[in-house]
């Protein structure tokens, strides 16, 4: 088997004296579609956020694409080709929905200062062309009709889909989504699962998602860790982790959830 | 060339610029009239790059005369001291011109050296920092004999008016808001809305924290150097901190991350302050009361606390008249 794109070992993370995240290791091959589950609190943010670039763990190591990129700056990792969207969303509320994607493309953009003010040609075929490719992402998540709205006025399934297009937009080999079916109805849920399912296929991105809604995690992943207290209690294959006795436990045990 | 292809901005600044000039000839506009239009224009520059770093990329800077100061004391010292610049001898315009641009670049500078180790400060410890700075300037020129210590530099030469300060306002209007309306301006408005959000879409926040404040601390030290050649001094009070926070009333009340806000308000602030000097004067003349000009600023204070509690957006909010805002490129 090839090297896997994304690579975390002995990953272990305290916020004071919280163990947030313990001895975390994975491996996520390309192509894939992982899911991390877990009851609240257990660390999986916090695990996203280690892999950003949000904080630099107290132990481990993380390498993706064969580079170790633990500790480095959250805007370098995207820059390597990690993208996520985030729990409590983290939109631009005030700038339009066009904008919040044409934000994502800017650091693949290549017109300097001086074109830019001047205006001149190339800065004016590369705002063209970005406006283009940022319309097209609008019009893959349904969006299109709101390309001039502030973003701050959509809906909240319509913002967890801006997230997912704003994130693509950095053109990612892997993208992280936290929870993104968190308050979508039934209907938006099915149309989620489908829109992962592509970004897969046809954008190629491999997927890792933390979820709690269990039809997704389940339909879609192809291999599921589930940590509790930061600790991982079971890995393997969806039907595996499904029944495992600590999971049923963590879920359902003591803890009442 | 089409007609709406002749760009708006410009068409309004040399409308404006024939009619004052017509006025100023038929006696409409007197002198005194026309330096107030010229301190606003000069205003104008402060409170849109003050924009650029308040507003659009949404730090808190309180010391943005300082970098005027700069520029001020920069320019004034090459034209009076070094060239010795005459306004009647035909070179001396450009030199002069020379003079200006080296002390807006000289403010960039002291901008990109404050702006490095501040801007990983947030909030109100950016606020303190720069606050801080501007006062280190204020105080540096006080004690520099050079530059005429606490008298001040006397005798600058008298190159700017009506038409140089038009220009140079005109075209630091356009530079900034083409910035803003690029690529790099949208990365500058990223951070005003959520920095992490920002960083976690690839900008490289802090880089642009620095570029908001080098070019802002560029277009406030071209402005600082205009003043000082338009009164024809540079004083350490006219850049302390009393006079950060009247750029800073003219961004709140013109709305925070609008440009059009921000030179109407240049205007109206400016011309509503000479209005308040020569109101309290007579007052005080009339009625034989000892009030004097400070009681501008309380008036300004009220304003804001006005502004504050009824219009919190400010006059634009964030939006933009179609005369600066310009086109989607389709
Ligand atoms: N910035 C922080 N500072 C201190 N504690 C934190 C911080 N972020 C998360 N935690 C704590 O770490 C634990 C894991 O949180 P999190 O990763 O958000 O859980 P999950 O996403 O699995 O619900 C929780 O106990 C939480 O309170
Ligand atoms: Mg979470």
């Amino acid at each position: 088997m090839s090297a896997p794109l994304l690579k975390i070992e002995k990953l272990t993370h305290y916020f004071g004296g919280l163990k947030a995240v313990s001895d975390f290791n994975f491996e996520i091959p390309e192509g894939s579609i992982y899911g991390l589950i877990g009851p609240n609190g257990s660390g999986k943010t916090t695990t996203f956020n280690l892999i950003t670039g949000i904080y630099t763990p107290t132990e481990g190591k993380i390498s993706f694409q064969g580079h170790d990129i633990t500790g480095q700056k959250p805007f370098r990792i995207v820059h390597r080709g990690i993208a996520r969207t985030f729990q409590n969303l983290r939109i631009f509320g005030n700038l339009s929905a066009l904008d919040n994607i044409r934000i994502a493309r800017h650091y693949t953009t290549r017109s300097g200062l001086v074109s830019s003010i001047l205006r001149m040609p190339s800065f004016k075929a590369e705002e063209r062309q970005v406006r283009k490719e940022a319309l097209e992402l609008l019009d893959l998540m349904h969006l299109s009709h709101r390309a001039t709205e502030k973003a701050k006025n959509l809906p909240y399934g319509e913002l967890r889909r801006l997230e997912i297009a704003r994130a693509l937009a950095t053109k990612p080999r892997l993208i992280l989504l936290d929870e993104p079916a968190a308050g979508m109805n039934p209907k938006e849920v099915d149309d989620l699962m489908h829109l992962i399912l592509r970004i897969r296929n046809e954008f190629k991105v491999t997927v890792f998602l933390i979820e709690h809604h269990m039809k997704v995690v389940m339909g879609i992943c192809e291999r599921i860790k589930v940590i509790d207290f930061g600790e991982t209690i079971a890995e393997g294959l969806p039907e595996e982790v499904k029944n495992h006795p600590k999971v049923l436990e963590a879920y359902l045990g003591k803890r009442g959830a | 060339m089409k007609l709406q292809k002749f760009p708006r901005f410009l068409a309004v600044v040399i409308l404006f610029y024939a009619v004052i000039e017509i006025l100023f000839k038929l006696d409409v506009v007197n002198g005194y009239l026309l330096h107030i239009i010229n301190l606003s224009l000069i205003y104008v520059i402060l409170a849109t790059s003050l924009n650029l770093i308040n507003g659009i990329t949404g730090q808190f800077s309180l010391g943005h005369m300082g970098f005027a100061g700069v520029g001020a004391y920069v320019s004034a010292a090459l034209s009076t001291l070094v060239f010795k610049l005459s306004p009647s001898k035909p070179g001396d315009m450009l030199v002069f011109v020379g003079c200006i641009v080296a002390g807006g670049l000289a403010a960039a500078v002291v901008g990109l050296l404050i702006g490095f180790p501040s801007l990983r400060l947030k909030g109100d410890y950016l606020a303190i920092v720069t606050l801080g700075f501007g006062e280190i300037i204020r105080t540096a020129f006080n004690n520099l004999d050079v530059v005429g210590g606490p008298r001040g530099l006397l005798g600058i030469p008298k190159f700017s008016n009506f038409t140089t300060i038009i220009i140079a306002s005109a075209l630091s209007v356009v530079v900034i808001r083409n910035l803003i309306q690029s690529s790099h301006g949208r990365a500058m408005l990223s951070i005003r809305e959520n920095e992490v959000a920002a960083e976690l879409v690839g900008i490289d926040t802090t880089r642009y924290k620095v570029m908001a404040f080098t070019f802002g601390a560029f277009f406030a030290g071209i402005a600082g150097g205009l003043l000082a050649h338009l009164i024809q001094l540079a004083h350490p009070t006219q850049f302390g901190f009393i006079k950060s926070v009247e750029v800073l009333i003219m961004i709140y009340a013109g709305g925070v991350g609008s440009i059009t806000g921000s030179i109407l308000a240049a205007f109206g602030l400016t011309f509503l302050s000479e209005g308040l000097r020569l109101g309290i004067r007579s007052l005080a003349d009339a009625t034989g009361l000892p009030i004097g000009g400070e009681w501008r600023m309380v008036i300004y204070a009220l304003l804001l606390i006005f502004i504050m509690l009824f219009r919190n957006e400010g006059l634009m909010g964030t939006k933009e008249s179609k005369i600066i805002e310009l086109p989607e490129v389709e």
